[in-house]
């Protein structure tokens, strides 16, 4: 690896790291601190590597260099605020002795417990999701922009206010108390799930970045998992869901990123390492009493990844449907529950149940209705696929309905 | 949009109306797919099935074992669904399987809105 790309690729793994540790050094209150001195560190690495060329151990390297501007920065700000706060806290004895620890341990540690402090409940998710990009997987602004479909102004802005939001609240950087893991776990897990969704099913960003987004996803929960007080049945669950997802991630894209529907799939391209761990995961995630919403879509995750078309996996998959919409609604849950429906009861059952559903601004309503009908009233079939092609919202959408309406 | 509580009345205690374990799966597959309609359509609010177990406790400090009344049918479950008025909560009862067995009943009554915002 040239200067070129290792930098980048240093940046992508180890800016976080520093982030973390340093956050959690100086608090909250100093957040854009802690980053202004983990991005300066890259900056001098930039200049210095180009120079002097690479250093032998590169991580080690700039750990010393965030070291050292950590600590020149203490000392200066001493100086500085010495008569406006002398009783500003910079770590413990003095300011001289100001130790930052960037063991494996403590940068472990920190990560976990940034999670827990970005992804707190008084800010919105969309900003707790910006946030873990920026401070937790190293993801530059314009990077950010582009997950979200907006500019970088925009995020600067939210990425403002959050920090803000967090300092007034004075949210401390540390693990929960074991009785409350759970109940913050639920939005730091919400959280990771919306990272991965954003990278899974938006059509906005490139290919390589929304696998990146899914990839950041699944390393956060992994962390999770591996930090015993943390790794809980709900953890296990939406790894085990993602697992199963990201197993699917060649094959549902064709060379031009269009979506490629699940019955159309190349299933060789399917990921059977991924699909493994899954289960595993899945496996942990059944020890004690809890379902979660996770537990339940990883469960239809896991029927997905069995190519057989049988009369229990449609079975099961609607049962787990009927479940989860019991738990969390949501609107594509309930065409997917009509469609496992018809599958599993029948068509003649599934229309009565779908037509109830009355969700006339989606396109995939209309699609849904469409396929039922095929077959057993055409006229019906071709007038619902044609109200799906005036709802869809991308080219891709639009050449898949077409492509149905040639085939009736 | 109004809540309303379906109770549902069956014979859960006589011998001779105990489902075989075939049965119970068949039964439970028809309640699932019952329920799992009702939240299809965001109008699930919440409720589920009950225990067989239970106490009755009475004004004269009496207590006795087991459910309950004096009819046969015993409350077997309970939900609450979302609907704009009696006609629709009355039809998604109407659906419910268990009102296929003879003597069972679902009773339909509105949940009153208590006014905490003054």
């Amino acid at each position: 690896m040239d200067n070129g790309q290792l930098i980048p690729h240093l940046f992508r793994t180890e800016y976080r790291k520093i982030v973390s540790v340093l956050c959690r050094h100086f608090g909250f209150a100093h957040i854009e601190t802690a980053e202004d001195l983990a991005s300066d560190t890259f900056l001098t690495a930039a200049q210095t590597w180009g120079i002097k060329g690479i250093p032998q151990n590169p991580v080690a390297w700039l750990y010393n260099v965030a070291k050292n501007k950590a600590r020149n920065h203490v000392q200066r700000d001493a100086l500085f605020d010495k008569k406006i706060a002398p009783d500003l806290k910079t770590g413990g004895e003095g300011s001289q002795e100001l130790d930052i620890d960037l063991s494996p341990e403590n940068i472990n540690d920190s990560q976990l417990q940034m999670m827990f402090a970005i992804c707190h409940p008084s800010i919105p998710v969309e900003s707790q999701i910006g946030l873990s990009l920026r401070i937790l997987c190293g993801f530059g602004i314009e990077e950010i922009a582009d997950a979200f479909l907006t500019n970088k102004e925009t995020i600067n802005k939210r990425l403002f206010r959050a920090r803000e939001k967090l300092r007034e609240a004075n949210i401390p950087i540390a693990l929960p108390a074991p009785a409350a893991i759970d109940t913050r776990l639920t939005t730091v897990l919400k959280t990771i799930y919306l990272l991965f969704n954003e990278g899974y099913y938006s059509l906005g960003p490139t290919n390589t970045l929304r696998k990146e987004l899914c990839y950041e996803a699944m390393r956060l929960c992994t962390m999770l998992v591996e930090h015993p007080p943390t790794n809980r049945p709900a953890v296990n669950a939406l790894l085990s869901l993602m697992c199963f997802h990201a197993s699917r991630f060649d094959a549902r894209l064709n060379a031009a990123g269009e979506l490629i529907l699940y019955d159309e799939q190349d299933t060789n391209l399917w990921n059977t390492d991924l699909i493994s761990k899954g289960g595993y995961f899945l496996h942990c995630a059944a020890s004690g009493p809890t379902l979660s919403q996770y537990h339940l879509e990883a469960g239809i995750a896991y029927w997905n990844t069995r190519k057989d078309d049988s009369k229990e996996k449609w079975e099961s998959i609607l049962q787990l449907y009927n479940q989860l919409l019991q738990i969390e609604y949501s609107p594509i849950a309930a065409l997917n529950r009509t469609y496992a429906l018809s599958k599993a009861n029948g068509r003649e059952a599934a229309i009565v149940e779908a037509e109830k559903l009355q969700l006339t601004n989606h396109h995939f309503y209309y699609l849904l209705l469409g396929e039922l009908y095929t077959g057993i009233d055409q006229a019906k079939s071709l007038q619902y696929f044609q109200q799906a092609l005036l709802l869809a919202r991308t080219d891709a959408e639009r050449q898949a309905i077409q492509k149905k309406l040639r085939s009736l | 949009m109004d809540e309303y509580l379906l109770l549902m009345r069956l014979d859960l205690l006589t011998k001779e109306a105990q489902p075989s374990p075939e049965q119970m799966q068949v039964y439970m597959k028809q309640y699932q797919d019952w329920v799992g309609g009702i939240a299809a359509q965001n109008k699930f609010g919440g409720g589920t099935g009950l225990s067989t177990e239970g106490k009755v406790l009475k004004a004269n400090n009496v207590m006795t074992d087991g459910p309950f009344a004096e009819i046969k049918e015993s409350i077997a479950g309970f939900i609450i669904v979302k609907a704009d008025s009696f006609e629709e909560a009355a039809t998604m009862a109407r659906a419910c399987p268990i009102l296929q067995g003879e003597g069972n009943s679902v009773e339909v009554r509105k949940v009153v809105k208590v006014d905490n915002t003054r």
